[in-house]
């Protein structure tokens, strides 16, 4: 195969540099000893002291988590029940579904966020952890059976076939055969919807009450109030533990490759 | 039931399926019907909701000011899809095209900017743009500018911020097209005696068309209602749908107006979705 076009590659890291740039700056900027502007003054953790010291960035960090843990939880729950179904569901019934299915994921986010509210409001759920929990599963519960479905299309049903033949109960062949067959996807749905949970800003911003507030909404007030260089120290905090968190799924991703094709290999 | 499943479940999975299908009916279409039922509706007179039908929340859109809010989205939308899949394209088919040790790490790094706070990474165009930002400073420095520009709050960092924010949703879908397509149809090009650029425009370019597709509805339907990237970027000056959504609901407090606002957006999101995946690339959909 020839080479790549050198106009073409030239062009592709610029628009790598360009993604990167922005987030470089804003991490070198969080070490920046100047409370003021750009000059640099030395480097300084002192941002990331004074962050560590306000406990309000500590409870945010705490609802954040909570709130990722349980809709990642009860998504995934859901999500088996769903994908498995779906799979099994006779031919024909399927196609509607898989176009509504993704609607969660196309509709834009504000309108999720202000439907949700109007919803909790008339329903009179009040707004706080279970709100936001809720609103999470919105997007999680999608995405969690795209990935399941993904994986669930790609093995043999004659696995589970073999099972049943020898006698295998259905709940058998479910946590025998199809779980641990789905574990690299359910490990890699499990991260993602945790990072989307942690990252969420609009949906949460509307369903959101008072003591429930969260790493993002924390981050826009601080935005919204007055640049202080804490701010910095947050953010690149918040794209470091992002980097780990896809950097974890991509493992778990590439183990699930790496296993379809020792399986098609073998069969 | 018996007949909806063609293999036997375990009682267990049936009840998480029906479980998550209501789940979804009453947090996902119920709120639907709620925007839609409550635009519909009057405002009260201490902003809650009146249950007296009307249209006038619709006819209220029709205000030439309203028209400016939404031409001027549509344009944003349009202007951050046509250029993420310009500036895209190059990296993607470098990433789809790279041997496989340098794919890895070309598209983790592609990945990471995806699943980063779209929050912190519009924050990050904040110290670049503002007046003692960082464009500003080297644009002082190479004595290009003698003055600060403005920057921030403009038309500029909106389109900016909008194009940043979701260039990845364009190379992704983008990688997956291009790796479909084989590397033979490149080199069958090439022997019978195509230029480079003859190549991509009669090959690379019209199979890279789900791509460019599915990139597209991913960039322009979160653009078109974007909220974070208007309200920081553009300072409440430049308003957008979103900012102005939001402000109907959390400002002004006129629910059914900000209804009638969220409806005429999810339409035209829904019109698009619909368009789209009536397509060739819908139906390759999981």
């Amino acid at each position: 195969m020839r080479a790549l076009p050198k106009p073409l590659v030239l062009a592709g890291f610029m628009t790598m540099l360009f993604l990167y740039v922005p987030v470089i700056i804003l991490i070198g900027l969080s070490f920046n000893a100047s409370a003021m502007g750009v000059t640099w003054k030395g480097f300084s953790i002192q941002w990331y002291e004074k962050l560590l010291a306000d406990p309000s960035i500590m409870d945010a960090t705490i609802n954040s988590l909570i709130i990722a843990v349980l809709s990642t939880f009860f998504s995934l729950l859901l999500g088996l029940g769903l994908a498995i179904g779906m799979e099994k569901w006779r031919k024909g019934h399927a196609s509607w579904m898989n176009i509504l299915i993704l609607l969660p994921l196309v509709i834009p986010e504000i309108l999720m966020g202000v439907a949700l509210l109007m919803v909790f409001v008339f329903l009179q759920v009040p707004l706080g952890f279970g709100s936001i929990v809720i609103g999470h599963m919105v997007f999680n519960l999608p995405l969690t059976v795209v990935i399941l479905r993904a994986r669930l299309r790609k093995f043999d049903p004659i696995w589970e076939d073999a099972a049943r033949d020898l006698g295998a109960s259905s709940w058998n062949v479910l946590t025998h055969i199809t779980v641990p067959m789905l574990r690299p996807a359910i490990v890699g749905a499990a991260l993602l919807s945790f990072t989307v949970s942690l990252d969420d800003f609009v949906v949460t911003f509307f369903v959101a009450g008072p003591g429930s507030t969260t790493l993002p909404l924390k981050v826009f007030s601080m935005i919204k109030t007055g640049l202080t260089p804490e701010v910095n120290a947050l953010s690149a905090i918040m794209v470091v533990v992002s980097m780990a968190c896809v950097g974890l799924s991509w493992l778990f991703q590439s183990q699930a490759y790496s296993f379809s094709i020792k399986h098609d290999s073998s069969s | 039931m018996i007949h909806l499943f063609s293999h036997s479940l375990p009682l267990s999975v049936k009840y998480l399926f029906w479980g998550a299908s209501f789940f979804l009916l009453l947090f996902f279409f119920l709120p639907l019907l709620v925007v839609l039922g409550v635009s519909l509706a009057s405002r009260g007179l201490y902003g809650g909701v009146e249950w007296i039908a009307t249209l006038d929340n619709y006819r209220r859109l029709a205000d030439p000011l309203m028209g400016i809010i939404f031409f001027r989205s549509l344009i944003f939308a349009s202007l951050a899809t046509i250029v993420c899949a310009v500036i895209g394209f190059p990296l993607a088919y470098m990433v789809a095209r790279a041997s496989p040790r340098w794919q890895l790490l070309l598209l983790t790094l592609v990945m990471i900017p995806f699943w980063t706070n779209f929050l912190v990474r519009t924050y990050a165009w904040i110290l670049l743009l503002r007046a003692d930002g960082l464009v500003n400073a080297f644009l002082i420095w190479f004595g290009i500018q003698s003055e600060p520009l403005s920057l921030l709050f403009t038309d500029f960092a909106v389109a900016l911020g909008l194009i940043y924010g979701y260039l990845p949703f364009m190379v992704l879908p983008l990688i997956v097209a291009i790796e479909r397509i084989s590397p033979h149809l490149e080199e069958a090009a090439y022997d019978l005696y195509a230029s480079v650029g003859a190549m991509f425009r009669h090959v690379v370019l019209p199979l890279s068309k789900p791509g460019f597709v599915a990139g597209g509805v991913l960039v322009f339907i979160p653009s078109l209602g974007a909220f974070i990237t208007p309200y920081l970027l553009g300072g409440g000056q430049k308003m957008m749908i979103g900012t102005l959504i939001q402000q109907e609901f959390l400002v002004s407090r006129d629910w059914p107006f900000g209804s009638a606002l969220s409806f005429a957006l999810m339409g035209t999101a829904l019109i698009l979705w619909f368009l789209v995946s009536r397509t060739s690339f819908g139906k390759s959909l999981p």
